[in-house]
């Protein structure tokens, strides 16, 4: 069972980004193997559907499941879409997010907001 | 002759003077590229207007023929794109309907529908007339709207085009056939900054342009050093005064209030007129 949790610094004792779309690396965490890897986001500095972007990023590493704070309705779909299961993460490291979703005490991730693309200035 | 109004920050007058250039010349054209808050309207409140849909074109995918290839995902700079499931999803919301995917697709597996983004209206108000962009709301991308109100604008006559706030794309594509950028500046030292902006746009997009300072105090004003520092032409200066705010505030035109005001865009125009035709005597040289 693999996972992402995005993450500000390549560091399982910081705290889980604020940012789905923005954040800067997601931890990847193979629950069988025990292996973290941190992936690099190129959406971080997109223009625009960032969202769109990271959720694709993640969902071509054949994941089962997004441990996140909050996501955006666009990122949500391309998510949903690829049947990975999206759960609320606590503000809490990234390691100790790690052992609460293997004991099975995260919740699924119940609020959806509508994204913030409108407000970025992309266009500009 | 065509001349943008603009300025870097909103609330700095340019619909103000735009809407009161055009009534100095009589007859004119005002052309309302604010689409996001067209207002010039509620000034001359225009009668026997015709509306217009703006539209633009949204990829839909012809599922069978795509073999997941993914250039289109990989070819869309707004990630309006991403395959999943062995099928393309489009976002529309973040879509800007360049057409890329559809340009870059080897298997021709997009086909094109129309969507409305907002509606161009032109009305009369006595010999002006008023064209109006307006954005429907909710969507982000103006351009299209901005270009269908800028492609109205026939060759010949006098045009003033009220031009978005900023400078963004919105704004340079409403500046892009003017033949004059009139730079609307408050005397405060935000308003420097959004001066220098607005300024920088310009030159980049090298056309003439001259200060129209507004909203003058006494004492230094931040934009006139500027300007002079500058070599900017500053073509005329409206006082800050509570009577304007008011007048403008009632949707009321000055220059047809004002004695002194009608005078003040009288001359105002006079001096564009005269910057115009210089520059276009020196173009007309250089050729």
């Amino acid at each position: 069972m693999k996972v992402a949790v995005p993450a500000d610094v390549k560091s399982l004792e910081t705290a889980v980004c604020r940012s789905f779309g923005r954040a800067p690396y997601y931890l990847i965490h193979d629950l069988q193997t025990n292996i973290s890897v941190f992936i690099e986001n190129p959406a971080a500095r997109s223009q625009g559907g960032a969202g769109v972007q990271a959720a694709q990023i993640l969902v071509d590493q054949q994941l089962d499941a997004v441990l996140t704070p909050r996501l955006g309705r666009n990122a949500a779909e391309v998510i949903q879409a690829a049947g990975i299961q999206i759960y609320q993460s606590m503000n809490r490291s990234l390691r100790e997010n790690l052992d609460a979703f293997s004991e099975g005490k995260l919740n699924l991730l119940q609020e959806i907001h509508a994204g913030f693309h409108r407000h970025g200035g992309h266009s500009k | 002759m065509k001349i943008a109004v603009l300025s870097g920050k909103g609330g700095s007058g340019k619909t103000m003077v735009a809407v009161n250039l055009a009534v100095a010349a009589q007859r004119a054209i005002y052309a309302d590229c604010d689409v996001e808050a067209p207002n010039g309207h509620l000034f001359f409140k225009p009668s026997r207007v015709l509306t217009t849909s703006v539209t633009v074109q949204i990829p839909q995918l012809i599922r069978e023929r795509c073999t997941g290839c993914r250039k289109c995902v990989s070819f869309c700079r707004f990630n309006a794109l991403a395959y999943i499931n062995q099928q393309v999803m489009i976002f529309e919301d973040i879509c800007h309907a360049c057409g890329g995917c559809v340009l870059v697709c080897p298997e021709e597996a997009f086909h094109e529908t129309t969507r409305e983004i907002g509606k161009v209206t032109v009305g009369a108000a006595g010999s002006i007339r008023v064209i109006s962009g307006d954005l429907n709301p909710g969507e982000s991308e103006g351009i299209p709207v901005i270009r269908s109100v800028i492609n109205q604008l026939p060759g010949q006559g006098k045009a003033f085009i009220d031009s978005p706030p900023g400078t963004s794309c919105s704004v340079m594509e409403s500046v892009r056939q003017a033949d004059y950028c009139l730079l609307v500046a408050e005397s405060t030292v935000f308003g420097l900054h959004n001066l220098m902006m607005v300024h920088e746009l310009v030159q980049l997009f090298q056309k003439p342009h001259g200060i129209l300072l507004n909203k003058c105090l006494e004492g230094e004003n931040p934009s006139e050093t500027y300007a002079r520092e500058q070599h900017i032409p500053i073509v005329g200066r409206i006082p800050y005064d509570t009577s304007i705010g008011r007048l403008n505030a009632q949707g009321k035109i000055l220059a047809q209030e004002d004695r002194n005001l009608e005078k003040l865009f009288a001359v105002l125009l006079e001096r564009l007129e005269e910057e115009v035709s210089r520059h276009e005597t020196v173009v007309g040289s250089q050729r």
